[in-house]
């Protein structure tokens, strides 16, 4: 099934020139980048591994673009995001993630349902193959 | 042009198959592209204008500027051969500022910037001004990301190196700077259009740091010279000073100036243009304690003129008159 979490994640797969040209937006508002990977895109798994440490200052989207090839490389099949943090006052938190790579082989997840007292019903997600 | 007879009969099926792929080409039905009007192309990406400004607000340097203006007319060409269609590699860009202190490296290369992002070949513009400390490590592991955290910054810019020849230190062969050269190396010989570096140093260190490093010797394309100024172009550059910061010297004061600027050179550590910006920051210094201690009222022509007496009390005039003696004795 199709991972669907963050900006544009219900668009095709974005292109590397698609991918530069957000993240040219995002340096154009002074956010600062972030490239996050991880092998466990469960919803509630917020935190996903950080490659390297977010890029404050950059100018340029080229050092982005290197970054994401590098972590590509390391982790060819794992989800790789990048997050663009807004540090203004007032917003502080992150203004737009998006999914540069999915594996071929996408992760899945399964619905469990535990009874609980009193015919309560408790869900839980879990994943169900890799 | 002059060549085009030679080029005519090859013509029509050299542009066939270009109208094809460029579809701008296509509007020049009349002869082809064989004129390039290169002023128009000037103007187009209004190059002179940053080179009048350059002119205007450098002083001296005539050496350096005229090397400016050859890259600028080089890069111009290489636009206007890249849109005729003649394929050229993209010009080496990567460059060596060599000068004595305070003869204006940093400025010129702030210049620069501006004058490629005009032309096209850095994509924002910005200069980003390093030393040694920020591109090398305290310990094992340290420098890699060090250098290129600070070569991610730079990507689209342009990476001013000042005092370059420190990354390289022959003394320790266990110094993390060879590491910093080579990840730089690598960079400018395969990111050339993300980014151009500029070495900047003092002339004969960065000449040793060249042949110890003939890797950067190949790879940097122009070698500009920063000239020491002379004592007239200093005083141009006083007087300049004192106008940015609207003050006026008064005729003795200028006369002392003139006198400062050819003692400060004889004494050590003189760094040309830095020198004189102190030296003018600290007669503004003098002159505001003696209107402050001056009992009578001040006008507004005293608060924007320098007197003799705030240049002559300089150290320099002491220590120099101090040195004459002995040497008169």
């Amino acid at each position: 099934m199709r991972l669907t979490q963050g900006t544009f994640s219900f668009l095709p797969d974005l292109t590397d020139e698609q991918i530069r040209k957000q993240v040219e937006y995002a340096l154009s508002k002074d956010w600062a980048i972030g490239v996050e990977y991880t092998d466990d895109p469960h919803p509630r798994n917020t935190y996903w591994e950080m490659w390297g440490q977010p890029m404050f200052d950059l100018h340029d989207a080229a050092g982005v673009m290197q970054e994401i090839q590098a972590c590509r490389l390391a982790y060819p099949n794992h989800y790789i995001r990048i997050n663009a943090f807004d540090s203004q006052r007032g917003f502080e938190t992150v203004r737009l993630s998006f999914i540069v790579q999915r594996p071929e082989n996408e992760a899945t997840y399964r619905l469990v349902r535990t009874e609980a007292a009193g015919r309560t019903i408790r869900y839980t997600l879990e994943r169900h193959r890799t | 042009m002059t060549a085009a007879p030679p080029t005519t009969p090859d013509a029509p099926d050299r542009t066939a198959p270009q109208a094809v792929d460029r579809p701008p080409a296509q509007t020049n039905d009349s002869p082809p592209p064989q004129a390039v009007d290169l002023r128009a192309l000037q103007e187009q990406y209004a190059v002179s204008e940053l080179l009048e400004q350059l002119d205007r607000d450098l002083v001296g340097l005539e050496p350096v500027k005229r090397r400016i203006r050859e890259i600028a007319s080089f890069l111009l060409v290489a636009r206007a051969r890249a849109n005729a269609g003649i394929s050229s590699s993209p010009p080496t860009l990567h460059m060596a500022f060599t000068g004595n202190p305070g003869t204006g490296k940093t400025t010129v290369a702030q210049r620069m910037a501006g004058i490629l992002h005009r032309l096209g070949y850095v994509r924002k513009g910005h200069l980003v001004s390093v030393t040694r400390d920020d591109l090398v490590g305290q310990y094992i592991g340290h420098t890699a990301p060090k250098t290129k955290e600070v070569l991610k910054r730079a990507m689209g810019g342009v990476l001013f190196i000042d005092e370059a020849y420190y990354l390289y230190r022959p003394e320790n062969e266990k110094d993390y700077g060879q590491e910093a050269i080579e990840i730089l190396l690598q960079v400018m010989e395969n990111q050339r259009d993300d980014l151009t570096v500029i070495l900047a140093g003092y002339p004969d260190r960065m000449r040793s740091f060249f042949e110890s490093n003939p890797g950067f010797r190949s790879r940097i394309a122009h070698h500009i010279e920063f000239p020491d100024y002379s004592d007239d172009e200093l005083m141009q550059i006083a007087d300049k000073l004192a106008e940015e910061a609207e003050y006026r010297l008064s005729s003795g004061a200028r006369e002392a100036m003139r006198e400062y600027i050819a003692r400060r050179r004889r004494q050590p550590n003189f760094a040309n243009a830095r020198s004189l910006r102190n030296a003018f920051d600290r007669a503004r210094l003098r002159q505001a304690l003696r209107l402050v201690q001056w009992e009578g009222a001040v006008g507004v022509n005293d608060l924007v003129t320098l007197e003799e007496s705030d240049i002559r009390s300089s150290r320099v005039f002491v220590e120099g008159t101090t040195h004459e003696r002995r040497h008169n004795s």
